[in-house]
């Protein structure tokens, strides 16, 4: 397998454009991505297009925008590691040799549409009849289990929004750019316990995209390739109660192994880490399923600071975090995460989250973060999982 | 058109792995055992995605009582169920877990503790455009 690197990337504003069809965002997306890397859609060999609601032809539609230059196009649908399996498949076309210029796209256009689930005939729905099957439910019950097995309090998965929330003002291509204090987190409505509104990541259009080629060719367009060190993707093992409660935890801690083993790093290394924070449940079990900090000890990490822009808590939230504060807790990593404001802040249009969680990794490496660069970044990792399941985590090094 | 009578409504359970039986007292939960590496299921298997063979699976009845794994109490109303209520994961003794709901308790997380004894009951919960019902289970403190 050949060295792949990332030459380009860009990601749109993620948000509503209700006067913009789906492909005319990915197009955009892809342009940017282009002009990024410093080429013409010419010298593109091959695209893979995710995008979960268009059925087919996602990717053909983004070309009927972008330029039609009869190239080969994947589109890819796998939940919400749509984005980041276009991406990953793109790598390994690379990898492997097929290719030597390839680009990913992820797209998504979910308008007002909520997160509840099926919609069928409403006599034979099962929804809120045989228990819950939207999204913020079964990340409620997620969160359900680790208090269940640490004693995690609800403060504990809300101090992740206070933290995302806060990281989102300084990124202009978020969906939403507003901190919310403790109080206002937990004082938001109810949606699924324990995730209350400011829980929940909202849903919304959004597309972006990214350049790979060999690591040899990425000298010719520009000084500051980004290195693939590893390109993950796994699906659900058999669990006892897999079936009727999805896993999240097993299926990224098998990634993570082999994301750290491809890579020759540990969790110790990451600067920082772009993760799955549909719901602000989801972030302190992905702590631990990445190895961040040990088992049970997620709420305390949080707490700590450690994962918090600048590996420390602002002083306009010390008195949040402080009763929640372990003094004899040290963490062993200091990756920061969700630097972006993540999926809570940032948005979550499905097949673009994966590709935008890449290229906000890459413009830290790069050092254009902005405000809410983080300093020095040199390793960091994007992790990515759908429901039925799959996960992705690929890891990026300047 | 005018011969054709029309079909007697139905009463028919909501999901495939609930039994009906002649009373609402008779219904139970039906699960499957692969007869290759043992491993039960909720409902009819074909297939088992542990061993990955084609069993044979056996029916077997599950038990009408378990213990509550975890729960959410989910606050979004649908245009048929109203909120709040308890949406949870029961545990049964015979290894599998079923998703539910949890009534008979206020829904409010400190009424509902990890490990709660709950019995399973069955109810009329719709009714569609030609008249058939639908029975669902749900799990009520033991």
């Amino acid at each position: 397998m050949r060295e792949v690197a990332i030459v380009g990337v860009s990601m749109i504003k993620f948000g509503r454009y209700p006067d913009r069809d789906v492909a005319q965002l990915a197009a955009r997306a892809g342009l940017d991505a282009l002009k990024d890397a410093g080429m013409q859609i010419n010298s593109v060999e091959a695209l893979y297009s995710g995008n979960l609601y268009a059925t087919s032809g996602s990717g053909q539609r983004i070309l009927q925008q972008m330029g039609q230059t009869g190239i080969p196009v994947v589109n890819v649908a796998n939940a919400c590691a749509t984005g980041s399996t276009a991406f990953r498949e793109a790598y390994l076309a690379i990898a492997s040799g097929a290719y030597d210029i390839v680009m990913a796209v992820g797209s998504e256009q979910m308008g007002k549409q909520g997160l509840l689930g099926s919609r069928g005939d409403p006599a034979t729905s099962l929804e809120g009849r045989v228990g819950s099957y939207m999204m913020p439910a079964v990340f409620g019950m997620a969160g359900s289990e680790h208090m269940r097995a640490y004693g995690t309090q609800q403060e504990h998965f809300a101090l992740a929004s206070v933290k995302n929330h806060f990281h989102s003002t300084m990124n202009p291509l978020a969906q939403y750019q507003k901190e919310s204090p403790l109080d206002e987190v937990m004082n938001s409505r109810v949606i699924a316990y324990p995730n209350t509104l400011l829980m929940c990541c909202p849903t919304g259009d959004g597309a972006a995209a990214a350049i790979l080629c060999s690591a040899e060719k990425a000298r010719q367009f520009t000084t500051q390739p980004i290195k693939v060190a590893a390109s993950v993707l796994t699906s659900d093992p058999f669990s006892d109660r897999g079936l009727t409660l999805p896993d999240i935890n097993t299926l990224t801690r098998n990634a993570a192994k082999i994301a750290y083993d491809t890579a020759g790093i540990g969790p110790e290394d990451l600067d920082q880490v772009e993760l799955h924070d549909c719901f602000a449940t989801a972030e302190l079990l992905h702590y631990e399923n990445l190895g961040l900090c040990g088992d049970g000890e997620a709420a305390k990490h949080v707490a700590s600071g450690a994962t918090w822009l600048g590996n420390k808590i602002p002083a306009k939230y010390q008195e949040d975090v402080a009763p929640f504060v372990d003094k004899t807790y040290a963490p062993k990593t200091h990756a920061v995460v969700n630097a972006s404001g993540g999926l809570l802040s940032k948005g979550h249009p499905l097949g673009a989250t994966g590709v935008a969680n890449i290229a906000e990794i890459v413009f830290h490496l790069r050092g254009q973060a902005g405000n809410r660069q983080v300093e020095g970044s040199k390793v960091g990792m994007a992790h990515v999982i759908g429901l039925c399941s799959a996960c992705t985590l690929n890891v990026l090094v300047k | 058109m005018a011969e054709a009578a029309a079909a007697a409504p139905e009463i028919r359970p909501l999901v495939p792995y609930l039994t009906l039986g002649e009373t609402r007292e008779q219904d139970y939960l039906n699960g499957s055992k692969c007869g290759n590496c043992g491993t039960m299921y909720v409902g009819p298997r074909l297939f088992c995605p542990k061993c990955s063979s084609d069993g044979p699976f056996e029916s077997v009845r599950l038990s009408d009582h378990g213990e509550v794994y975890v729960y959410s109490v989910i606050h979004q109303a649908t245009p048929y169920v109203k909120a709040p209520y308890i949406a949870a994961i029961v545990d049964l003794p015979e290894g599998v877990a079923v998703n539910t709901n949890i009534e008979g308790v206020e829904p409010d997380p400190k009424n509902i503790p990890f490990g709660m004894k709950v019995k399973m009951f069955t109810e009329k919960v719709s009714e569609d455009r030609e008249g058939n019902s639908y029975i669902a289970y749900k799990f009520k403190p033991a």
